[in-house]
């Protein structure tokens, strides 16, 4: 098995990506902006609805039972699928799922095919796959073709392009199109982008989408978006592959009337988001005569092994985490490096990858302050801190047993493992002032922090604790 | 492939498994609100959709009004679509036999019913039966003229959501096409139907 694309070959560890990130003002005010927006909007949508807690938790629930008979319903949406005449294919990595989509499309001869934005794509690195044996992948999502046009990288999972400008990206529509836009006006360029893949749209064979949800029961499978880019894909072409994660089940339609209320106004901020999409198999006379549903493990059922991190498996994408984290707010999605960026992408991309030895993905459960605003937002109550700090005594498991750093983080481990734990050793680490010395650092900590120590200074623990700052400031 | 099934199931069968709680369904499952059409009205318009309530009586010069507005002169429709619906102005293509991808692509706009619609939420959702048609006939065209029942009119997403059939193919629009990819500007209309109009017929 080859290397997990999951995480972004070559990428720096996160401290080393978010100090260039960090340099990078006009990166910053964007997201800024985009964030502190998203924000408001997001808590207005939520307010609005008085059993939003309780929505959580239904969503929550859901998830956790999807998990613990994961291998039932799995079976039961293939029957489902398959009775509708759809085409179940399973895939136990990415080279495998990347595979069975090229066969497809090369067996109906297309030399192109065109993608609904899917996170489950990108982390299979399905693009550079079809591009590599001659097959164009075409993206037609708005911001993930601005990132595709302008050989670039996302940097949200919501709003891929928000690390661009409208003179950019006015730029780079035109160089790439035959009718190039004549002004930076949004409108104008998503009239070009209108143009430019309308063409395309109408005269593609086949399709390749992700899924937000499949509803085990019925067979039916669920896009969320907004451009109608999904629904030209799902509904044009002869053939559509959908590829999708395999906790990405709902075990009945009934369900669906939590995550529907849940993931718009988590995601988008809004009520709803303008369209959604359901179907079953196939119908004839109405959309595509042939559907392939693609079952992606790449990492999952490890994840699913590990007892606290998988909660990140009842992640819906909805993205709010990344929008209230004080971290990814100022280094931006790509210094993590891997196609989940943020909070989520901290304790999910190393589980995905698979592969704590490797430095980058090892940094990533470093990637936050802890502050906790994460777990708040998330509709499904990840506890994000929680997985982080197990994630980070896994990382420091797998380094080198016999560096000193390794035994004194071994026990910080433990104390990161929980956050309570951790907010106690923080409160208790206010008395190390009287330890420090008059430039701030502390020169010797007690054992086990004297392994540590004794290679380096410690900066003395605040007065006030980054996630006390936090709460007091934005909870 | 086979074994790639029997693997990934044999991988999630050795995960030592608790069953956990069972799911609290203490959310609401139905709203009431004092008057669903007229919030389901508000909720549209903050799409920036053109919505107007009109009486059964007046429901086919009304959509002649809006055609008229618009300056459409050819429209497609699904076959069964109300005689009295087509107005008289306008160049009706039905969906019987099956139209072109071109044809539809030409044509300046649709006119549908819909299935259900969500007041809350401000949704209508079509679900390929009655005077709906083809999911594509309500996709390409770039203007959409809808036609809403005050009684298709559901408060909460559960009720919508219990009043339709999931393995019919299923769209839910809520406004029109809409994208914020640019510097989070609204822009209305990249792909799908940049104009939506709803006219709810009051019973
Ligand atoms: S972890 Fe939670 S908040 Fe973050 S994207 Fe996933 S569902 Fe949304």
């Amino acid at each position: 098995m080859g290397r997990n694309p999951v995480t972004w070959l070559g990428s720096p560890t996160f401290p080393r990506a978010a100090r260039t990130a960090l340099g990078d003002t006009q990166l910053r005010t964007n997201l800024r902006k985009a964030t502190t927006t998203i924000r408001a909007k997001r808590a207005r949508a939520v307010a609005e609805l008085a059993d939003w807690e309780r929505l959580r938790r239904a969503g929550e629930a859901i998830k956790n039972d999807v998990l613990a008979n994961l291998d039932t319903y799995l079976v039961r949406l293939e029957e489902a699928v398959t009775a509708r005449g759809g085409v179940v294919h399973w895939a136990r990595d990415a080279e495998e799922a990347n595979r069975i989509v090229f066969d497809l499309a090369r067996a109906k001869g297309a030399d192109e095919v065109v993608k609904v934005k899917s996170m489950a794509t990108a982390e299979i690195g399905l693009n550079e796959y079809l591009r590599a044996r001659g097959v164009r992948p075409v993206e037609t999502d708005l911001a993930e073709l601005i990132v595709q046009l302008g050989n670039d990288r996302p940097s949200h999972i919501l709003v891929p392009a928000i690390h661009r400008n409208r003179s950019e990206i006015k730029e780079i529509f035109s160089r790439a199109m035959a009718e190039p836009p004549d002004s930076d006006d949004p409108r104008v360029l998503a009239e070009a982008a209108r143009r430019h893949l309308r063409r395309r749209f109408l005269s593609a064979k086949v399709a390749v989408s992700g899924a937000n949800f499949a509803v085990a029961d019925t067979g039916s499978v669920v896009v969320v978006e907004s451009e109608g880019n999904g629904r030209m894909c799902l509904t044009l072409p002869e053939t559509l592959i959908t590829v999708m994660g395999i906790e990405k089940l709902v075990p009945t339609w009934r369900d669906l009337e939590v995550f529907l209320q849940l993931l718009p106004r988590s995601s988008t901020a809004e009520r709803m988001n303008p369209y959604t999409s359901v179907w079953t198999g196939v119908t004839p006379g109405d959309g595509p005569g042939e559907f392939h549903l693609v079952l992606l493990d790449n990492g999952r059922t490890a994840t699913l092994a590990d007892e606290v991190g998988r909660q990140a498996l009842r992640c819906i994408r909805c993205s709010a985490c990344l929008n209230v984290c004080p971290v990814y707010e100022r280094t931006g999605g790509q210094a993590y490096g891997s196609v989940y960026p943020g909070p989520i992408g901290a304790i999910l991309a190393p589980q995905l990858a698979g592969d704590m030895t490797d430095k980058q993905a090892a940094s990533l459960p470093y990637a936050s302050s802890l502050c906790g605003a994460c777990y708040e937002v998330c509709p499904v109550r990840i506890n994000i801190p929680e997985a982080l700090t197990h994630l980070r005594a896994r990382a420091v498991e797998a380094r080198p047993k016999h560096t000193a750093e390794a035994l004194a983080m071994s026990s910080a481990g433990w104390v990161f493992r929980d956050p309570r734990r951790y907010e106690a050793a923080q409160r208790a680490g206010s008395l190390s002032r009287f330890l420090a010395g008059s430039d701030g650092t502390i020169k010797r900590l007690p054992w086990p922090g004297s392994k540590w120590t004794s290679t380096r200074d410690v900066p003395a623990v605040p007065k006030e604790s980054f996630r006390m700052w936090w709460r007091r400031n934005r909870g | 492939m086979d074994s790639a099934r029997s693997d990934i199931l044999a991988r999630i069968r050795a995960v030592p498994r608790r069953q956990p709680a069972p799911v609290p369904r203490d959310y609401d499952t139905a709203r009431s609100v004092e008057d669903p059409v007229g919030l389901f009205v508000e909720r549209v318009e903050d799409y920036r959709a053109v919505v107007r309530r009109v009486s059964e009586d007046e429901l086919p010069q009304r959509i002649g009004d809006c055609l008229a507005r618009r300056g459409v002169s050819n429209m497609v429709a699904p076959p069964d679509l109300p005689e009295s619906w087509r107005w008289a102005g306008t160049r009706w293509s039905l969906d019987e036999p099956p139209l072109s991808l071109s044809e539809v692509d030409s044509a300046d706009g649709v006119l549908t019913g819909a299935a259900v619609a969500i007041a809350e939420t401000g949704t209508i959702v079509l679900d390929a039966g009655a005077r709906q048609g083809r999911r594509m006939l309500t996709l390409v065209p770039d203007y959409h003229l809808c036609v809403v029942r005050a009684d298709q009119i559901e408060v909460s997403v559960p009720e919508a959501l219990r009043r339709l059939d999931p393995t019919r193919p299923l769209t839910f629009v809520s406004g029109p096409s809409a994208t914020s990819d640019i510097e989070l500007d609204r822009v209305e209309g990249v792909h799908g139907p940049r104009t939506l109009e709803v006219l709810v017929v009051d019973i």
